[in-house]
């Protein structure tokens, strides 16, 4: 197998704060060392890697730090991490719209990204229209998009519409006649951004299933960047997880996976919790989750309630249940819920602490724990339930009668 | 782990630092058709929902053409070489309304299309030939207004005439756009860090219509500025541009091919800088 994308030693370097007063001068500054002078950078030389929960000492910070990595031609891979981990900064690197701070990126292949469906649509023109100009964009040819055109009408299902303006569109047609135009690209490399999460569930299905197409049968290189780990886990074949800009593991997607839903949090020392684990990070269906709150030495709960909170991966609110703290210095919170008849699917936790009346947040933190729960045949019918078909499985008397 | 000096064969290599001189005219060759999607789009959208559509590019020069009829003509009393007031001043808006149009478009590009530019890639250079290229078709537009007017004043029996060097004026146009779109493209490139400068295109253009010979012939300019009019590389394109359709202006090709120097030389630096800017600008802006 070739090689599609070979990454070496990519950073990216951003700086922080404003960016305004003192530009000049300090350009100037950075130009007369580097230039003339023939030195190092001085303002790159203080960057830290993102840890955005902790205040650095400079404003320069790594979005992402020595990335080395290799994708082979046809396969498909995940990309993973939690917000501001460099997910998307690696995948602007790829799709050109930024440049590196140092390193190379090689590729083999025309590359098409979708960062967001619909790029430069323009709400005057016809749909049909737009699929001319959308296509330019990504990079196609006209005579690519006339032999195409009738495959991508039908494939967006907005044909009766396709001679009105896009501005009279709903926004699901929309996000149709885009997604189809870009799933018609003729590229070797195509780099998605969590732009699946549009449309109705009719449509989504429909998107999975063109990508799946795209990586198998096809055998074009996919990269794919998503929240929706059910997603990463039907289309990938492995995956790599970012940390701080930092490539924590690669490999195979599924122990890519494991890994990050595994990966216990530190929370930032201001806060009130210095850390929160979870016993099992993979449960099953039925049993219940133990999770360990170690709060920070000397913090005064002061009669708030804490607040626990799990969501599923499309961000819905599944559980919730607030505590009631006492008035005075604590060690630890260690919670044990009810046996949770949750469907199969990931889920994250929340944590946070609120005054008694629940009129504020004293503290909010999103994401300190995820944790994996895989479902059971509860009802012995031979079938497992996802968390796309349902949210729980509760038991359930019934008889039949005559 | 392999050199970096192997002969590995690789389609594209994406690094921090390009040659200066790369000016990636390939690229934008390939990306032809979105050029002329762009201008589509542009054209388009100008006349959707409007109800006198093209007429729209008629407006502005002709009322424009009265007003300095009324106040440069009737008022101030200024030269205009004997030719019929209206169409002296009418030929030199339509002309430096392109240049202008080229400068003030294009010095926005960056930030007028941010949205675009961060999420996909395509050379950033179809933009602003795009932006010109759409130009065109409007200053095509006000061409043929020239033209009415000019026929409408022979057959009122006024006294000017077409010179052999209207031959010349598909160079003017390409001088003009050269110039337009290299000035356009150095500032929108500065703007990405500092936005001051966006505030002097409007006024800066406007001011540089008074240095040159729009609402003045160059022959009734005084002997003491002269020279210094003559420096602007504007002046030679508009004078040889009335030359050219009406008979009258100071032309000579010695000012216009230092006005076409100046115009290579500038568009030259301008993509040299805007192709150094595009790299980075979405972090910036």
């Amino acid at each position: 197998m070739s090689i599609a994308i070979k990454a070496e030693n990519l950073s990216k370097a951003y700086q922080i704060g404003q960016i305004g007063t003192g530009t000049i001068s300090r350009d100037i500054e950075r130009w007369w060392i580097t230039k003339v002078m023939k030195k190092e950078d001085p303002f790159l030389k203080v960057g830290e890697i993102n840890d955005r929960s902790s205040k650095g000492e400079s404003d320069v910070v790594w979005s992402l730090k020595d990335i080395n990595f290799e994708i082979e031609q046809g396969d498909a891979v995940g990309i993973i991490g939690k917000n501001g981990a460099g997910k998307s900064t690696l995948l602007k690197l790829l799709s050109r719209v930024t440049s590196p701070t140092t390193g190379k990126i090689k590729l083999n292949g025309r590359v098409a990204s979708l960062l967001e469906v619909g790029t430069g649509f323009h709400p005057e023109l016809t749909g049909r229209e737009n699929i001319y100009l959308n296509g330019a964009i990504l990079g196609m040819r006209k005579q690519e998009i006339d032999r195409k055109l009738d495959e991508i009408i039908d494939f967006s299902g907005v044909e009766r519409y396709i001679d009105t303006p896009v501005k009279r569109y709903s926004s699901g047609m929309f996000v149709r006649l885009a997604f189809a135009i870009a799933a018609h690209l003729e590229s070797e490399i195509l780099i998605v951004d969590e732009v699946l999460a549009v449309g109705d569930m009719d449509f989504q299905n429909k998107c999975m299933g063109k990508m799946e197409d795209i990586g198998t049968k096809e055998g074009r290189t996919v990269l794919f960047v998503s929240h929706n780990l059910t997603n990463i886990r039907q289309l990938c074949k492995s995956g790599i997880l970012l940390v701080n800009g930092q490539i924590q593991s690669k490999g195979n997607a599924r122990n890519v996976l494991d890994d990050y839903t595994h990966s216990s949090t530190k929370l930032s020392s201001n806060g009130f919790v210095k850390n929160f684990s979870l016993e099992n990070q993979h449960i099953l269906s039925g049993q219940s989750l133990k999770m360990l709150l170690k709060f920070q030495n000397d913090y005064d709960l002061n009669n708030n309630k804490v607040l626990v909170r799990i969501r599923d991966e499309r961000n819905i609110n599944i559980i919730r249940f607030e505590i009631n703290a006492p008035r005075r210095k604590v060690h630890n919170l260690r919670i044990e819920t009810e046996p949770l008849v949750l469907t199969q699917g990931s889920y994250h936790v929340d944590i946070g602490l609120t005054d008694q009346k629940n009129t504020r947040w004293i503290k909010n933190f999103i994401e300190v724990g995820r944790f994996a729960l895989t479902g059971l045949d509860t009802y012995g019918v031979g079938r497992i339930f996802t968390n796309k078909m349902a949210i729980i499985t509760p038991k359930f008397d019934y008889s039949f009668e005559d | 782990m392999t050199a970096d000096t192997s002969d590995e064969q690789w389609d594209l290599i994406i690094e921090g630092k390009s040659a200066l001189f790369d000016l990636k005219f390939r690229e934008v060759w390939h990306y032809r058709d979105l050029l002329m999607m762009f201008v589509k789009r542009d054209f388009v959208s100008f006349y959707k929902q409007t109800i006198l559509g093209p007429l729209w590019f008629f407006i502005q020069p002709l009322f424009t053409t009265m007003v300095f009829t009324f106040v440069f003509g009737n008022l101030a009393g200024l030269s205009t070489d004997g030719l019929p007031q209206p169409l002296f001043y009418l030929a030199g808006i339509t002309a430096w309304n392109y240049f202008a149009e080229c400068i003030t478009k294009t010095s926005t590009v960056f930030k007028d299309n941010t949205h675009i530019f961060g999420k996909v890639y395509f050379p950033r250079l179809i933009m602003p030939l795009s932006i010109v290229a759409s130009n065109l078709v409007r200053f095509g537009v006000q061409m043929i207004l020239f033209f009415g007017m000019m026929a409408y004043f022979a057959a009122t029996g006024a006294t000017f005439q077409v010179t052999w060097a209207a031959a010349l004026f598909p160079l003017l146009v390409l001088m003009m756009a050269l110039m337009g779109l290299g000035i356009g493209l150095v500032i929108t490139a500065m703007t990405t860090k500092y936005r001051d400068l966006s505030f002097l295109v409007t006024f800066g253009v406007q001011l540089l219509m008074y240095v040159t010979t729009v609402i003045y012939p160059l022959s009734a300019a005084p002997a003491k500025y002269k020279y210094l009019i003559s420096l602007n590389p504007m002046t030679g394109i508009i004078e040889a541009f009335r030359y050219a359709f009406l008979g009258q202006g100071q032309f000579s090709l010695w000012s216009l091919s230092y006005s076409g120097l100046i115009a290579v030389l500038i568009m030259f630096i301008g993509v040299v800088i805007f192709n150094k800017t595009e790299k980075n600008f979405v972090d910036t802006i």
